[in-house]
């Protein structure tokens, strides 16, 4: 995918959350967000993903600008598919019917046609034992991966996942991972905030590092993980490689 | 559990019930005169019917001015949530006894409207419609947002985002609480009676006048109300079943 951000900026009330935020990725396929908490990351994909509308500046998707009025954001919603940190789920559904609803209310999909998408979906994440279940009796890394095949069912040109494994456990941060992965290495578009570095490192082919609603630093793995040229990027590794 | 030990726990609560019934009764010295009371059954059944035709219009109106007014006060229009709170206020604030005489003599009055069914049901169903408000905007009010954001990233539109994701949800926190509404509902009907709408606490009144009795009077009136509520109960009890499911 291309990407291209103009200064991008953002506050909510007197907190300004993104200063003038530029990035221009000609060829990315797996881009990572990281940096502190607080610094922008989640924000910028929020706003990639539609949800937020930033105050001033542009998104280029694809060479094609990201309009921020209600109607063309839905239409760009649907284009994407966005996975949290928790509580994709609704509660009230079971795995499937969560996967299901979106393909039929906004996809127009037909009822046993979007069965059978659902099905073969989770049947690949190994999850069709699960399919009756309510989201209260999966696992965490269950529902992510749920939640995860909800977001591809509908065919979107890009994937977002904003820290998709921070409530989950070691365990079940792997099987998550794991998946994401399989994506990744299908050539699947995806942009993912997280703070597991190693993983940023495997699959991303540019991280991106936001600090004080600015990228500080921007470029492959090797150079932004190995070789850091700013001063905060190095701070921050520092900081979270201690421990 | 066993439906032996549930038997044997409700026929001790009845037990119970029935040694105060007799007690507080054999201490009345009361004339009972079930006999001529029942030569005006005809009263009782037209003033039970009359009762149900207004309720179940009542509640069927109330929720949906209850639904009208729950949406209005989540609405971006500040206008429309003004009036909103300024009706759910008013009407929860004050004596249904008081909207009722203020309705009937004041407001149709003016507008020369003489049909005192139509002004009771609507004065019914305005008061009982606000407390269905906010029963309603408490149920929606209770979806927490990250169920607004995922409908809102899978690209549902306000309305499906309704339809398919608060309602089912708040329905179970409503419904609970509706029941308990729609009760009090048909209660509230009773004091229709001071416009003189030919209900059955009306009907009843005029038996009692009638024939000078009391509690053959009252007593009928009592599980003719039972028989009205005890169904509501019930019914919420099942449809709380089925909605229910794990968090």
């Amino acid at each position: 995918m291309k990407l291209r951000a103009a200064d991008l900026c953002k506050s909510f009330g007197r907190q300004t959350v993104l200063r003038e935020v530029n990035l221009n990725l000609e060829q990315v396929h797996a881009l990572a967000l990281i940096g502190p908490s607080g610094g922008g990351k989640s924000t910028l994909l929020r706003i990639m993903a539609g949800l937020e509308k930033p105050d001033s500046g542009r998104l280029h998707l694809n060479d094609r600008e990201v309009i921020y009025r209600e109607k063309e954001l839905m239409v760009h919603r649907r284009s994407v598919g966005t996975v949290f940190q928790a509580f994709n789920l609704f509660p009230h559904l079971t795995a499937l019917q969560n996967i299901t609803l979106p393909l039929e209310k906004v996809h127009h999909y037909k009822p046993p046609e979007a069965r059978q998408v659902a099905e073969e979906i989770l049947e690949r994440f190994q999850l069709s034992e699960h399919c009756h279940k309510p989201p209260a009796q999966l696992s965490g890394g269950q529902r992510q991966r749920v939640a995860i095949a909800r977001a591809i069912s509908i065919k979107p040109k890009l994937l977002l996942f904003d820290e998709p494994t921070s409530a989950l456990d070691p365990e079940m941060t792997a099987e998550v991972l794991e998946v994401i992965e399989e994506l990744r290495k299908e050539g699947r578009d995806l942009v993912l905030v997280t703070h597991q570095m190693g993983f940023a490192h495997r699959i991303a082919d540019q991280i991106a590092l936001l600090s004080g609603g600015r990228i500080t630093e921007c470029g492959p793995p090797s150079q932004v993980l190995d070789n850091p040229v700013s001063d905060t990027t190095r701070e921050f590794l520092a900081k979270i490689l201690k421990y | 559990m066993a439906w032996q030990v549930l038997l044997l726990n409700w026929a001790f609560a009845f037990l119970l019930l029935a040694l105060i019934c007799f007690f507080s009764f054999s201490q009345l010295r009361y004339n009972w005169n079930w006999q001529t009371v029942g030569g005006y059954s005809g009263f009782f059944w037209r003033g039970w019917l009359n009762t149900l035709k207004i309720s179940s219009l009542a509640l069927v109106l109330s929720t949906l001015i209850g639904m009208v007014a729950a949406l209005a006060r989540r609405s971006g229009f500040l206008a429309l949530q003004a009036v909103s709170r300024l009706y759910v206020e008013l009407v929860r604030g004050t004596p249904l006894l008081v909207q009722i005489s203020f309705a009937f003599y004041v407001v149709a009055d003016a507008l020369h409207f003489q049909d005192r069914f139509t002004v009771g049901l609507f004065t019914l169903s305005l008061f009982s419609g606000a407390f269905i408000s906010e029963i309603i905007r408490g149920g929606i009010e209770s979806v927490g947002t990250s169920q607004l954001e995922s409908a809102r990233a899978i690209g549902l539109t306000r309305f499906q985002t309704y339809r398919y994701v608060i309602l089912p949800q708040a329905i179970r926190v409503i419904l609970p609480a509706l029941a308990g509404m729609f009760a009090n509902l048909i209660k509230d009907s009773s004091l229709l009676s001071v416009i003189s709408i030919e209900e059955f606490t009306w009907n009843a009144q005029q038996v009692s006048a009638l024939t000078y009795s009391n509690f053959e009077c009252y007593i009928p009136l009592a599980i003719g109300y039972l028989v009205l509520t005890l169904p509501i109960t019930l019914w919420t009890q099942w449809l709380e079943k089925r909605t229910r499911y794990e968090t």
